[in-house]
């Protein structure tokens, strides 16, 4: 049957110039990416991002309107999703309810004439720790449980691409952060592509090796976790990992590796190489917990008033606004040198050149905030 | 003792109201089988009557209708080729009405809304216009009432009951278990052999013991439809006029206590399935 399908000469998975259309609505844009082999990958993004799209078209589910999808040298654009060597993590896991546990896992073995299942079938099992489980139905399973046979179900195949499609979603908060530690171990183990689909940038954060952030159909930004948070390189990259404040400013001069810089009359610098853009007109971003209540720096803005305070235990957030009417948040760290300031203290802030960027001023400096809760 | 007073008796007008209206619902439910069931009871009790030749009056009790529930002439060859007739328009019903469920509810085509509406035609129309048309329309085409018109009356009014009941269970299904199959090396026809079936078959049984039933029971198309043939219920209403044998009697209540015993195995199986 499609045994021939098992070919070993597994490769990187290769998007080429990649676009779905429904009728007007473009959901994937000339996309083009390459995941590299045995690598754990995420798209993230909010919904409607064209990421579950991307994931479908990689399934066979979808077949793109555009472009070519290619598994090393295997063309796979146009493939049924039965006879490519990809597996899918389904949102909702999508196990059969009339099957066993047992028989479940053994679908794809079975589906692909394999006889003796059992050994596999097995291993599978107590890789996600539930060999005890395998004569029940998914109906008498937890979620938890559930979601960790949907993983068995799959990797017992050993696909060369597994797809995770928003697998932790219907999980509470305790077991996803334990699922995405168990996901990162199993992903170790088995040395299988993992592409993951999510919108929670956190989970996206502590899982992948590479996070390729979408936004309307195209990826906006591509790379680790300390890349994408330290060095945005959009307004939407920067506000929908983490928290960040974006000051609009001038450009004054650039010279010996630093830009100078000018908002509302003050002066800061930034190094030359966390300038994305060429444009006068920049976004000046820094992270919360970056900036500091003092003015000893170079960049700092004197005369601001706190408006807002809330302890979170590890941190105090600070809501601090500029003379020029600006709030701007502030994280500061709950160890000795703590403020304690109040609402309607003076304050200055103060931050490093090396960890201000600058991004390309035409930009919503909105773009990409208030996105990650949704769904 | 008379420092301490015993709370007054409450009357007993007051205690029976306070019953009745804590008992309400067990009283209407009470009510509710009887009215149900007398009639079942009733066809029951006159199983057992030594009638002779009318079953209206209670004569005497006597094993002798169940032990040759065949005794009445034509009872048996009526109960027999009614269930000729049911198995035959189920198996023929539901395999169409599963074929057409799956294309409404799976497939855009054109014609599906008008299709999904004249599916529901047959079921809207009175029962009498319908067997008095096909009679009209066997006439018309020169094939007698027989046997066989009866099955194609039946499996008419029997497809649209499949249709709907198939198509609701097909309309239930997730989508995405198929989508898992086929993304598990199963192609399309192992999806719906290992997946897609399975999971419709509730569905369709449901379908198939609805249509059994129907054709079963049906009266007012078959005696339009059916020329020298006889069936259980044409037999029951033709010897009406000169007293229902109590084999008829026997007959029904078989029936009656089969059904029971076929839910009461269901239910068991279940429970038992859910406890493992």
């Amino acid at each position: 049957m499609a045994n021939s399908k098992v070919s070993q000469d597994t490769g990187d998975l290769v998007l080429n110039r990649v676009s779905k259309f429904y009728g007007d609505f473009c959901a994937v844009d000339d996309l083009s990416l390459t995941v590299p082999d045995g690598s754990f990958f995420a798209l993230l993004g909010p919904s409607g991002c064209g990421k579950t799209t991307t994931l479908r078209m990689i399934a066979g589910l979808e077949e793109p309107s555009q472009g070519t999808i290619h598994i090393g040298d295997n063309d796979i654009t146009t493939q049924k999703p039965y006879r490519r060597n990809v597996n899918t993590v389904f949102q909702n896991y999508a196990l059969f309810p009339h099957l066993t546990i047992f028989e479940n896992i053994a679908f794809g073995l079975r589906r692909r004439g394999i006889k003796d299942v059992k050994t596999e079938v097995e291993n599978a099992l107590n890789l996600v720790e539930l060999g005890h489980l395998a004569e029940r139905k998914p109906g008498q399973l937890s979620g938890g449980q559930q979601q960790r046979i949907a993983v068995a179900r799959a990797i017992v195949n050993r696909p060369e691409v597994l797809l995770l499609d928003e697998p932790l979603g219907a999980l509470d908060l305790k077991l996803r952060r334990q699922m995405q530690i168990e996901l990162k171990r199993i992903q170790m183990e088995v040395g299988i592509t993992f592409i993951h689909v999510t919108h929670d940038q956190e989970e996206a954060m502590t899982m992948a090796d590479t996070i390729a952030v979408m936004n309307q159909g195209k990826i906006e930004q591509m790379g680790s976790a300390t890349e994408l948070y330290e060095a945005p390189k959009t307004a939407f990259v920067a506000n929908f990992l983490g928290q960040c404040n974006l000051i609009k400013a001038k450009v004054q001069s650039r010279a010996a590796g630093k830009a100078v810089v000018t908002a509302k009359g003050h002066t800061f610098e930034v190094p030359l190489s966390r300038v994305s853009t060429d444009s006068d007109s920049v976004l000046l971003g820094v992270r919360p917990e970056k900036l500091r209540l003092d003015d000893q720096g170079i960049n700092s803005i004197k005369d601001c008033v706190v408006t807002d305070r809330s302890f979170v235990g590890t941190s105090t957030q600070y809501l601090v606004r500029t003379p020029w009417d600006l709030e701007l948040v502030v994280f500061e760290q709950n160890d000795e040198g703590l403020h304690d300031l109040h609402v309607g203290d003076k304050v200055s802030l103060e931050w490093d050149a090396e960890h201000t960027f600058a991004l390309d001023g035409a930009q919503d400096i909105n773009a990409g905030a208030d996105l990650e809760d949704e769904e | 003792m008379t420092t301490l007073s015993a709370p007054p008796m409450p009357s007993f007008t007051h205690r029976a109201s306070r019953w009745i209206s804590r008992n309400l619902i067990r009283i209407y439910a009470g009510v509710a089988f009887v009215y149900l069931f007398i009639p079942v009871a009733y066809t029951f009790a006159f199983s057992f009557n030594d009638s002779g030749k009318s079953n209206l009056v209670w004569q005497g009790f006597t094993l002798d209708n169940w032990k040759n529930p065949c005794g009445a002439p034509q009872v048996c060859s009526a109960v027999a080729n009614s269930i000729q007739i049911g198995v035959l328009s189920t198996v023929i019903a539901t395999i169409l009405g599963t074929m057409i469920a799956f294309a409404l509810g799976r497939h855009k085509f054109r014609g599906r809304t008008s299709t999904n509406l004249l599916i529901f035609l047959p079921m809207a129309t009175p029962e009498v216009v319908l067997g008095a048309s096909l009679l009209a329309m066997f006439l018309n085409l020169g094939v007698n009432p027989g046997f066989w018109t009866i099955v194609i009356s039946h499996v008419m009014f029997c497809i649209s009951f499949v249709v709907v009941t198939v198509k609701a269970r097909i309309a239930s299904l997730d989508p995405r278990l198929e989508q898992a199959a086929m993304d598990l090396y199963a192609n399309e026809k192992d999806t719906f052999r290992y997946v897609t079936l399975p999971l419709v078959m509730p569905g369709i049984a449901g379908a198939a013991l609805l249509a059994f039933s129907l054709s079963f029971d049906d009266f007012i198309i078959t005696n339009f439809n059916s020329g020298i043939e006889t069936t259980f219920p044409k037999f029951v209403y033709v010897s009406a006029a000169r007293g229902i044998p109590a084999e008829a009697n026997v007959i029904g209540s078989a029936m009656f206590f089969i059904a029971l015993f076929i839910v009461v195995i269901g239910q068991v199986v279940a429970r038992q399935r859910k406890k493992s």
